[in-house]
């Protein structure tokens, strides 16, 4: 942002001019670059005719919402969401190999293996299928961080957003292709530098799984997979391959690198693995840190999600987990997907700590910390944790993440 | 064959229209003819997954000798020699490292948390070097991959691996690998 101090007059004058002149030549995006916020606030925008329509709208340039990049993943500002749709260009981001640049015109899907015809199929090929749509969640295995009080939501789990995909039901391709019946087992490889593979039970593929090129109404993001990937609704992230080039079908796994050094993890004395669905988790978006709230009422907001199902209730604890009520679920309550949730409260101004906790429809109910340390001993390492996490609120309204060590 | 085929087809469009006007839609052929068959040669250029019986091994051969230049040259930059501490910053994870030995929960190596030799392959073909991904040859391959087994005291260093010898290295990690058969429920796992 341009902190230099210049008169009013000068700067709402120089954008005024440097708008028409943009807005004559390029898109609407270039303008946002190109006028400093202040230069939009006029004393009264009731006088001044505004920029006219364009072909591609902007976020308002008083919003900056950021996804927050590591050098192997980038985490969504759940915190800065509303609702259950993640905004397209703020969904997580993780791979292997970077974001591949691919033709959509020489993308190419290959299915073969145990299958009667092995087939190619084109992107215009993919959507000449019978197409279907569905809204749910993706999240990384390995998506909980709670070491300090300065944590946000986007930094404890934010790799996990929600989009609204469209694509064909993989079960379509398969019928198209003829699998075998002893086929158990698919691979799934990617064209990235990593050419990501993973083994897959051909079940999920009869259940729910689809190929998809379209998110949130328009094609896939590169940073999702365009020009199309795998989704497998409710499982570890990493299984839903983007940027799909080949399936292979198989009478068993190929114990390929993402499924037997990553993506696996100690429980007691043994290594677990292919451990596929998301287990039911909450998080309080609001308040959470760096907010600093005020005394009286306060909506305590957030999402919960589950891969096994949809949500059946979302709890709310304001006295440190001493007592629990149920929150309201902003309905439709969707199958695999982040469902809202709300919860009103008065708060008095002494310092406690409010968290929440999710129940799916099978009956499980997202544990703690200590619970998933009893079930799996404490060198589980870091995949597939989903313990009920703890705001601290402070007198002075401060809100701060409650770290929990477990080694 | 084909007028044969036309007029099922016919049959079953009669039979189910007054369906379709229920559902909305029309019932499903049993082909919808989109997409084309693959051909051997491009099904070869692609299928380039290793599986630990072995299926998918090219041709080719290495030992731990021929494969530890390569690895000085092309890998030991990222995954270190093995001679680092155990809490070293390394660019990519160690592969090897002898103070680790069997116990995973000190570092992990090829030794103590890899349950398939045939994975090494896979992976090293598929994507390394990682500022090359993708340029080993068969006999590189085999012999990055002859050298790592060697490095963890899983094979001797004249053990030759190619297609045959590979799959039947058995990998001391292998027994602790449990596949995780959850179907969902209330327990916490």
């Amino acid at each position: 942002m341009n902190k230099k101090k210049i008169s009013r007059r000068t700067l709402l004058g120089g954008a005024a001019t440097a708008a028409v002149v943009l807005f004559k030549s390029s898109y609407g995006k270039m303008i946002q670059a190109a006028i400093p916020e202040s230069a939009l606030l006029t004393d009264d925008p009731t006088k001044i005719q505004g920029p006219p329509p364009g072909k591609v709208g902007t976020r308002s340039p008083f919003e900056h919402p950021v996804k927050k990049p590591s050098d192997i993943s980038s985490r969504t500002p759940l915190q800065d969401l509303y609702g259950t749709i993640t905004p397209s260009d703020l969904h997580y981001e993780r791979h292997h190999g970077g974001v591949p640049a691919i033709d959509p015109h020489q993308y190419e899907l290959l299915i073969h293996g145990m299958v009667d015809k092995p087939m190619v199929f084109t992107l215009a090929d993919l959507k000449r299928f019978p197409s279907v749509s569905r809204i749910c969640f993706l999240e990384c295995s390995g998506n909980f961080r709670g070491s300090k009080e300065t944590l946000m939501p986007q930094e404890v789990c934010g790799l996990t957003s929600q989009s609204e995909w469209t694509g064909v039901m993989l079960s379509t391709l398969f019928r198209e292709v003829g699998v075998q019946p002893k086929a158990s087992w698919f691979l799934a490889e990617g064209s990235d530098a990593a050419v990501m593979t993973r083994s897959i039970p051909v079940k999920k593929a009869w259940d729910d799984a689809m190929v998809v090129y379209a998110q949130n109404g328009e094609a896939i993001r590169p940073e999702q997979g365009y020009p199309a990937r795998l989704l497998l609704p409710g499982w570890e992230g990493n299984t839903s391959v983007k940027w799909l080039r080949r399936i292979e079908l198989s009478d068993q796994p190929y114990m390929t690198r993402e499924e037997t050094s990553k993506y696996t993890y100690p429980v007691k004395d043994r290594i677990r693995q292919f451990s596929f669905g998301m287990d039911a988790r909450s998080i309080i978006t609001y308040p959470a840190f760096p907010q600093q709230v005020e005394k009286g009422w306060i909506e305590i907001r957030g999402i919960a999600w589950s891969g096994w199902g949809k949500i059946a209730k979302v709890e709310i604890s304001t006295d440190n987990g001493k007592s629990w009520h149920p929150a309201r679920l902003q309905e439709p309550v969707l199958d695999k997907a982040h469902t809202a949730f709300r919860y009103l409260w008065q708060w008095d101004g002494n310092t406690t700590a409010i968290m929440s906790r999710a129940t799916d429809e099978t009956g499980y109910t997202q544990p703690t910390l200590q619970q998933l340390i009893a079930a799996r001993g404490a060198d589980m390492g870091g995949y597939h944790l989903n313990p009920v996490t703890a705001w601290v609120i402070q007198r002075d309204g401060k809100v701060l993440f409650r770290p929990e060590k477990w080694k | 064959m084909r007028l044969i085929t036309l007029t099922f087809t016919c049959a079953v469009f009669i039979a189910c229209n007054h369906r379709t006007k229920e559902n909305g839609t029309s019932p499903w052929p049993a082909s919808f003819h989109i997409g084309r068959p693959a051909t051997p040669a491009e099904i070869a250029a692609w299928d380039i997954d290793i599986r630990p019986d072995g299926a998918g091994l090219p041709p080719g051969a290495g030992t731990a000798a021929s494969g530890k230049p390569v690895y000085m040259a092309k890998c030991a930059a990222c995954h270190g020699t093995g001679t680092e501490p155990l809490n070293a910053k390394l660019p990519g994870p160690a592969l090897m490292n002898d103070s680790a030995g069997s116990d995973f929960r000190r570092l992990k190596t090829l030794g103590n948390y890899w349950p398939y030799a045939t994975t090494i392959f896979d992976y090293v073909r598929r994507t390394m070097p990682y500022n090359a991904p993708g340029t080993l040859t068969a006999d590189e391959v085999y012999s990055l991959t002859a050298y790592l087994l060697f490095a963890n005291k899983i094979i001797d260093e004249e053990t030759v691996m190619d297609a045959r010898s590979l799959p039947k290295v058995n990998m001391p990690a292998k027994h602790l690998f449990i596949p995780d058969n959850s179907t969902g429920g209330p327990e916490i796992r």
